[in-house]
């Protein structure tokens, strides 16, 4: 494209031929006022506050909007000439006649020096720049906003003023709205951890969580307006490097390795079938998790423990074994909750002035250092009491406590029945198999056990292997545990798929069948009972032979060969019938 | 003195095997009675085995694998069902009651079903009585006795 050269404020300097003065001006931090202008759009100059003044060598001059005026060669701008001053505040005043009270106005009117409009002040909040309509037209694409009626009467409506079909809720009118004048209020209400552990509900790019692998964002079909309408795609104009792939999609790769090491992790166990604690029906009373999400910098409260009203609470109650160490759940101790309860009273000790409950059934405390964190709770004042809870309920008997909770339980050290008033209940949710764990399981043929928890080979002497070889198991998908558990375990998991690694070649059991070829009378009824297709017939010798690398030794052809002439090593037939022999003698 | 039932159980390694091992591990008691010997797979169960068992004095025979999709071996315990099919079938007309063999499927976690396996399995045997196999099969004599015994 041909550049041209033009001067801004006595600035030279090079342009395409073409561009607008608005962006010309911006290229170089020349600041010029705007209220109806988006740099994705077809300029539009409703507004008219980015006057400027245009002069050429010959002595020609004339006020033009700057976002809409395109450059030529020779061009001189003025954008702080009296001048240009004048028409800004000319054009501002005669905003300002319907649309006084609006900040935005009123900030510019500032700026310009205008103390008293000439031609009135209005309480009206829309200044008609279109900004809207256009936005929804050229940028969202859904054409639900539109100029209604005319002269005075002029205003941006949907259709009939009433609500509109073609209207997605993306909310883009509102957000670019100048002046305010439209408000999506029901969607900037739609935020606090207590109903949803959404971290950013509305956004249609974002993390997954803050510590997402790859730490990329990500664009969210179901709230990007391209996916709504095919339009928008300003992020595309807006990303330098050209990242932005609207069609790319989760794909499945083929990738070949010798040893896999499986690390799922663990679901955290969903108190809602427990009717006694009202988890879903109080809005204070969260599990863990959420408390974690909440007291979280980066969350939707800035790490603020709060109610669901936003005040801080006066009394928080955290209940132990939720799902744990109960008959009707999970039997197992979960291992981890009560450190992270104590830790949770630390927490809303050092960040708040409430008074804590811990309901405990045992305290155990029994890592390194745990025993004497838990002292450290005592002497901060947690109150622990050993019963676990029974109910939660709310208390609204006397007005003052309306909206609170009363948590019930027997103190077992007492040996009393307690009522005790708090304002937020913790309930400290059991660990528990994921919920995909069979099937996946199943993928690697590794079994789990009565809890959902993956089988190791063996709990003491192959706490990390699997019964099938190459597999190994790291961290809570074995069974509930902490993280330094986790990432020893962890660490002997990635130790024992380096020793397949390093030593370059794979031990094989010496348990696998032999076909003796004198007795085989080449039936061939064992090629089809291998599972791994290892018995092959050899049509020269009109025998089948096993290939021992494929073989896993099961020993199923054994049983099916009507000639005994195959020999499953380590468990022929005469060590068999000698172990029953033996045990029968 | 009572009837004591000798059972030989074949217990894949896999699954079965490692159930008894965790009924073990977790001190679960149960009936003395069923002596195991380890197979590979529940698909290594020939019907030899079983045939070879009655004669050595068995009163009852229990198999036992792993669930259908649990296999180590993919679809061994699905090729042991049809054999136990079969095998119950010529132990009829062997004249063993075809009850005194059982199939039955214990994960590597359910020690405790492993133990209610084995303790129901003795007292239907015990239910059942002595089979006496041993005693007449190979002495003519007394095949013809009792072959009289029943009017035959």
């Amino acid at each position: 494209m041909d550049k041209v050269k033009i001067k801004i404020d006595g600035q030279q300097m090079e342009v395409d031929d073409g561009t607008y003065v608005l962006e010309a001006a911006k290229s170089i931090s020349i600041e010029i006022p705007t209220l109806c202008y988006y740099p994705y759009m077809v300029p539009y100059a409703a507004c008219r506050i980015c006057s400027v003044e245009a002069r050429s060598a010959s002595g020609w001059s004339k006020i033009v909007t700057a976002c809409n005026y395109p450059v030529w060669n020779g061009l001189e701008i003025l954008t702080n000439t009296p001048r240009v001053i004048n028409a800004r505040r000319t054009n501002l005043e005669m905003l300002m006649a319907s649309c006084a009270p609006v900040p935005v106005l009123q900030h510019l009117a500032e700026q310009l020096g205008i103390t008293e409009p000439r031609w009135g002040t209005d309480k009206h909040t829309c200044i008609l720049c279109g900004l809207c309509v256009r936005i929804c037209d050229e940028i969202v694409g859904a054409h639900a906003l539109a100029f209604v009626d005319r002269g005075a009467n002029r205003d941006v409506s949907t259709p009939f003023q009433l609500d509109s079909e073609s209207c997605i809720l993306c909310g883009a009118c509102a957000k670019h709205c100048p002046t305010g004048y439209i408000k999506m209020e029901e969607i900037e209400k739609r935020f606090i951890v207590h109903q949803e552990m959404n971290l950013s509900p509305n956004a249609a790019i974002t993390l997954p969580f803050r510590q997402a692998v790859p730490n990329v964002p990500q664009i969210v079909r179901e709230n990007c307006i391209h996916f709504k309408t095919g339009g928008c795609m300003v992020c595309s104009k807006v990303c330098p490097k050209d990242c932005i792939d609207y069609e790319d999609s989760p794909k499945s790769e083929e990738v070949e390795v010798g040893a896999v090491v499986i690390a799922t992790g663990f679901d955290s166990f969903d108190p809602t079938p427990m009717k006694q604690y009202g988890y879903g029906k109080y809005p204070n009373v969260i599990s863990s998790e959420e408390f974690e999400v909440m007291n979280n910098a980066a969350g939707p409260t800035g790490g603020k423990i709060v109610m669901e009203n936003g005040e801080e609470p006066r009394a928080i109650a955290i209940l132990h074994c939720i799902g744990s160490r109960d008959h009707d759940y999970h039997k197992y101790c979960s291992r981890v909750c009560c450190m992270y309860s104590l830790k949770f009273s630390h927490l809303v000790k050092e960040k708040t002035s409430a008074e804590v409950y811990q309901l405990y059934i045992d305290m155990r405390s029994f890592g390194k250092g745990y025993e004497e964190f838990y002292g450290r709770i005592l002497d901060e004042g947690v109150n622990v009491i050993r019963g676990k809870a029974a109910e939660v309920v709310p208390s609204g008997y006397r007005q003052h406590e309306e909206g609170h909770l009363i948590v019930r339980c027997e103190d077992t050290l007492i040996g009393k029945y307690r009522e005790i008033p708090v304002d937020m209940v913790i309930l400290s949710t059991a660990l528990e198999a994921r919920r995909d764990a069979k099937e996946f399981g199943r993928k690697f043929n590794i079994s789990t056990g009565a809890d959902g928890w993956f089988i190791e080979a063996h709990p003491k002497l192959a706490p990390v292997s699997t019964t099938t070889e190459g597999i190994f198991l790291a961290g809570a998908c074995q069974g509930a545990k902490d993280i330094p558990d986790a990432v020893a375990q962890g660490g002997a998991a990635a130790a024992q798929a380096m020793k397949l690694m390093a030593q370059g070649e794979v031990m094989m059991d010496a348990a696998y069948a032999v076909i003796d070829e004198a007795f085989c009378s080449g039936c061939k009824m064992c090629n089809d009972m291998c599972p791994y297709t290892a018995i092959s017939f050899d049509d020269a010798k009109k025998v089948s032979v096993v290939n021992s690398a494929l073989c896993k030794g099961c020993g199923t052809c054994v049983a099916a060969c009507p000639a005994g002439a195959i020999m499953a090593r380590h468990f022929t037939d005469e060590q068999i019938y000698a172990q029953i022999e033996g045990i029968l003698a | 003195m009572s009837f004591e039932p000798r059972i030989v159980g074949f217990l894949c390694n896999w699954c079965s095997y490692t159930g008894a091992d965790l009924a073990g591990t977790a001190r679960m008691k149960y009936a003395p009675n069923v002596m195991t010997v380890r197979v590979m797979c529940s698909g290594r169960v020939d019907p030899g085995f079983v045939l070879d068992s009655f004669r050595a004095g068995a009163d009852g025979v229990l198999v036992c694998g792993c669930h259908f999709g649990d296999c180590h071996y993919v679809e061994g315990n699905h090729k042991c069902m049809r054999r136990i099919a079969i095998t119950k079938r010529i132990l009829k007309g062997m004249g063993i009651q075809p009850e005194r063999l059982r199939l039955e499927w214990v994960s590597a976690s359910e020690g405790a079903r492993f133990q209610e396996v084995v303790n129901s399995f003795t007292e239907e045997i015990r239910g059942l009585g002595p089979m006496r196999l041993k005693e007449w099969a190979f002495v003519p004599e007394q095949v013809e006795a009792a072959a009289a015994a029943h009017g035959e």
